[in-house]
């Protein structure tokens, strides 16, 4: 199956690679399939520069997460599920980076954070796994509604939703009171999705997703639609001082607490989810300098990101798989087991370190370049991004020692390195990565001058080379790469160093964001809770009660506001068996109030009824009579099948509440009368009734007005009682035999 | 209930109701009656005569159940949405042939009749359901 799918990832990513040419070149390639046109609302399908690079790696990476997955997910149960799921999400990302109209890109945006969920939720027998599931759905879920909100708002500006659009009047969106809330709101929807900081805590949460899982989803393509849909609205929405100050400073905070966090961490998965978080501040604060510079930046380096990260997941699943256990403390020594798992690892974990002469090399130079050249507060961007990459450099050694060197660990499992499925993907990435580090300019000609060009909207010549000769940029790497070094040898060789950094850490950060998050979710429905209670207290006569009483008051204002109305007063007596008749329905009904017995009541509930048809009958509407009376008699009938339900009357309830009940019957049935009387006064419009007299024989073959309209003129009103009726009697049917005796 | 004489005419008030409630059916277009009325009728008749007998056996006895008459209805109403698709009218437009049926004159048959006879059918089954639902006991 994992199998199948890839093949069917492979096609896609061989469309996606054969219109590069095409897709490059100029605007892109644009179908726009009419859809609402008369709301505006179409689907409209952009592959330009920047979509196509977030095609290809989706496309890419999914072709070997589900080679891999078919061999990961071998020993699992209800696999086909989870293929499905993925293989969904697979088009979801892709319906979501093609996307040009932001309605439509939100409902991909969605879809994404639901597939998500399902897919965290795999193993759905852990608590751990569903609660993870549920964090992150609720969090960028809410970030997608944010995010809706708003393109709502910016889109009333210029009265559309597609990103051509946007872009012709980005001008006057920017000029606008609603900016600033509209990029916040914008923003905070990129942010969460994005694990930015301070919805960062989902994402290692979302470690408890099967490892093709956290490979796909949770490092190389859902977290950064976020960066894709700020690099996507940087055009309309960049260039202003809130752009630039809000991004970079949550991208270059997100950076340095994701790379800070990830040194302490002891399970391997927590560990690259944090560099994960880091790596995404990276990207973020890049598209937030908003250089030309920066976001060639933060082009490439979706790249080296993408390669050695999903690269690293796999690794991880892998010694997972074969030793059994993913704790730093239990591994060790692995290079004599896995030895071409050992070279993988070295490959991508120097990229991620940012040494030579991987891709990941030339990413950070050209992040340390971007970084200088920022305006503003290019100090502490560097500063902070100094010390982020210094932890980074820290953590992949220390990964690839304590994994791979030192002493045997004490596995659960004796590792073997079976399974070539396991390692083709990390594979052909790693090795990508260093090819493309030797020889960058590909890349750069193919991929990332196009993507750079659609973001800028103008051409730029993009020249990428690992060697650039002995500058400050070079300098800062060096810094670095000591300073990292140093970290890690003090880590190796004191054993208590780790341990404090830890405890120090527990100690400044007591605040545990997931702690807050659950604090907040439970108060929340604590609160929900005891509202709903309180509306919903299930008694059945205080909610007719309270209908009634509101009705009344309602009616009585509204009576009492058109008060200038003459009532009918003129009655007559004649015909006189209608004056008997009437006479005995107000009989019946009093009968109905006071009796004490429930037949008695229903039966003069009854007669009640067939007088009215009777009247009715007196007027000549013959088909309301003959069903008034048909409904009549099978009420009658259905009350006494319920009546053998109930226990025997009794009167339970006090004087005062009887007395009560009695005001406020007489005050919804006067008001009634009020009603019925003023409705002899009302000018109907007669206009509708007479076209439908008029038409009834001539359009619609039929002679009897009242079954025209009924099936004819008004079919839909017709088929929508149907439904209520139908609905109803589903709803009698359950409630009454599923009832749990 | 134990009377001989219910008893004994059930079946044949059972069938005249019946057939009246298509004859209510049939000529509803065009004089009082239609599917809603029929399908009480129908309704009534079953009704009826599970109380003249004893409503298990005539529920057993039932050749269409309740819930089966609820799904024609809907189907007959969702059927009746085609003709109009087809002719790429407006949904719900009632389309009509003229068939000549010689000295009888001509029968006009619509898409409103197979409406009606989905409201028909609807209200049978509901009535039914409601009507077994309640009267069931332990």
């Amino acid at each position: 199956m994992g199998v199948i799918l890839a093949l069917v990832q492979t096609l896609f990513f061989v469309y996606f690679f054969s219109k590069i040419p095409e897709a490059t070149n100029g605007n892109g390639i644009v179908t726009v399939i009419h859809w609402i046109p008369q709301i505006g609302l179409n689907l409209e399908f952009l592959l330009n520069g920047l979509s196509l690079v977030f095609a290809l790696l989706i496309t890419g990476i999914g072709t070997l997460v589900f080679l891999y997955a078919s061999a990961y997910m071998k020993s699992y149960e209800g696999t086909d599920k989870f293929y499905f799921q993925l293989f969904l999400f697979g088009g979801a990302m892709l319906g979501l980076v093609l996307s040009a109209n932001l309605i439509q890109l939100f409902v991909f945006w969605e879809l994404t954070s639901y597939l998500s969920f399902l897919l965290i939720s795999f193993f759905n027998k852990k608590e751990l796994a569903r609660k993870a599931a549920f964090q992150s759905l609720i969090i960028t879920a809410f970030g997608g509604l944010l995010l809706l909100t708003g393109v709502l708002l910016l889109g009333s500006i210029v009265d559309s939703y597609s990103v051509t659009d946007w872009l012709e009047g980005a001008q006057s969106i920017k000029s606008s009171e609603f900016y600033l809330p509209g990029l916040l709101l914008i923003l905070a929807g990129a942010f969460t999705k994005s694990a930015q900081f301070p919805f960062h805590f989902w994402l290692p949460g979302a470690m408890q997703a099967p490892t093709p899982v956290s490979a796909y989803l949770h490092s190389a393509t859902m977290v950064k639609a976020g960066v894709f849909l700020l690099a996507l609205l940087n055009p309309v929405l960049g260039g202003t001082i809130e752009w630039t100050y809000i991004i970079t400073l949550v991208g270059v905070t997100t950076m340095f607490l994701g790379a800070y966090f990830s040194i302490t961490q002891t399970d391997l998965k927590a560990i690259l989810a944090y560099t994960t978080i880091s790596s995404l501040g990276i990207l973020v604060l890049l598209i937030g300098i908003d250089t030309t510079l920066s976001i060639k930046a933060a082009m490439l380096f979706l790249f080296v990101h993408a390669f050695y990260k999903a690269a690293l997941f796999m690794v991880a699943g892998f010694i997972d798989k074969k030793t059994g256990t993913r704790e730093l403390s239990k591994l060790g020594g692995l290079y004599k087991h896995m030895p071409i798992t050992f070279i993988i690892s070295i490959l991508a974990l120097l990229s991620m370190a940012g040494l030579p002469p991987t891709l990941g090399f030339l990413g950070k130079e050209l992040i340390y370049e971007a970084k200088i050249q920022s305006p503003g507060i290019a100090s502490l961007v560097l500063i902070l991004g100094v010390a982020g990459n210094t932890l980074m450099v820290a953590v992949s050694m220390y990964f690839m020692f304590k994994v791979f060197l030192g002493k045997q660990g004490d596995y659960p499992k004796q590792p073997n390195e079976k399974g070539y499925l396991y390692l083709l993907g990390p594979g052909v990435l790693t090795l990508l990565s260093l090819l493309l580090g030797l020889s960058p300019a590909v890349l750069g000609d193919v991929l990332v001058e196009p993507a750079l060009s659609s973001i800028r909207k103008e051409f730029i010549d993009v020249e990428l080379q690992l060697w650039h000769g002995f500058n400050d940029v070079f300098l800062l790497s060096l810094l670095t790469i000591v300073l990292g070094m140093t970290i890690f040898v003090i880590a190796l060789y004191k054993k208590q160093f780790l341990i404090k950094w830890r405890s120090i850490n527990n100690r400044i950060f007591i605040i545990e964001f997931t702690n807050i998050f659950n604090q907040l979710l439970d108060g929340f429905l604590n609160f929900s809770e005891r509202n709903t209670k309180r509306l919903q207290h299930g008694y059945h006569r205080f909610y007719i009660l309270t209908v009634i009483v509101f009705a009344s008051a309602l009616l009585w204002f509204e009576v009492y506001v058109t008060r200038n109305w003459v009532l009918e007063t003129q009655f007559s007596l004649t015909p006189l068996y209608i004056s008997g008749l009437v006479a005995i329905i107000t009989c019946s009904t009093i009968y109905a109030a006071i009796a004490r017995s429930r037949i008695a009541t229903i039966i003069s509930m009854g007669v009640t009824g067939y007088g009215i048809s009777l009247i009715y009958l007196y007027y000549s509407a013959v088909d309301l009579a003959i069903t008034q009376i048909l409904v009549e008699t099978l009420v009658v009938v259905m009350f006494v099948l319920v009546l053998q339900r109930l226990p025997l009357f009794e009167t339970l309830s006090s004087k005062l509440t009887r007395v009560r009940d009695l005001i406020i019957s007489l005050t919804f049935g006067s008001v009634m009368t009020v009603l019925a009387l003023k409705a002899l006064n009302v000018e109907f419009n007669h206009s509708i009734s007479d076209m439908m007299v008029k038409n009834s024989f001539v359009k619609a073959h039929g002679k009897n007005v009242v079954n025209v309209i009924l099936v004819d003129f008004r079919a839909l009103d017709t088929l929508g009682e149907v439904t209520v009726l139908i609905i109803a009697a589903m709803g009698v049917f359950v409630l009454l035999k599923t009832k749990k005796t | 209930m134990n009377s001989v004489i219910l008893q004994l005419a059930s079946p044949y008030v059972r069938s005249l109701l019946v057939f009246f409630s298509l004859i209510a059916l049939l000529r509803g277009h065009n004089y009082p009656g239609g599917g809603f009325i029929g399908g009480l009728l129908t309704a009534l008749a079953i009704v009826f005569y599970s109380f003249a007998l004893d409503w298990r056996q005539v529920q057993k006895k039932l050749k269409v159940k309740p819930e089966t008459y609820i799904a024609l209805g809907l189907a007959f109403v969702l059927s009746s949405f085609l003709p109009s698709l087809f002719q790429s009218e407006v949904l719900m437009k009632g389309v009509w042939v003229s068939i000549p049926m010689g000295i009888l004159g001509k029968l006009e048959l619509g898409s409103p009749l197979l409406f009606d006879t989905g409201v028909f059918m609807g209200v049978i089954g509901v009535t039914l359901l409601f009507f077994f639902t309640l009267a069931y006991r332990k």
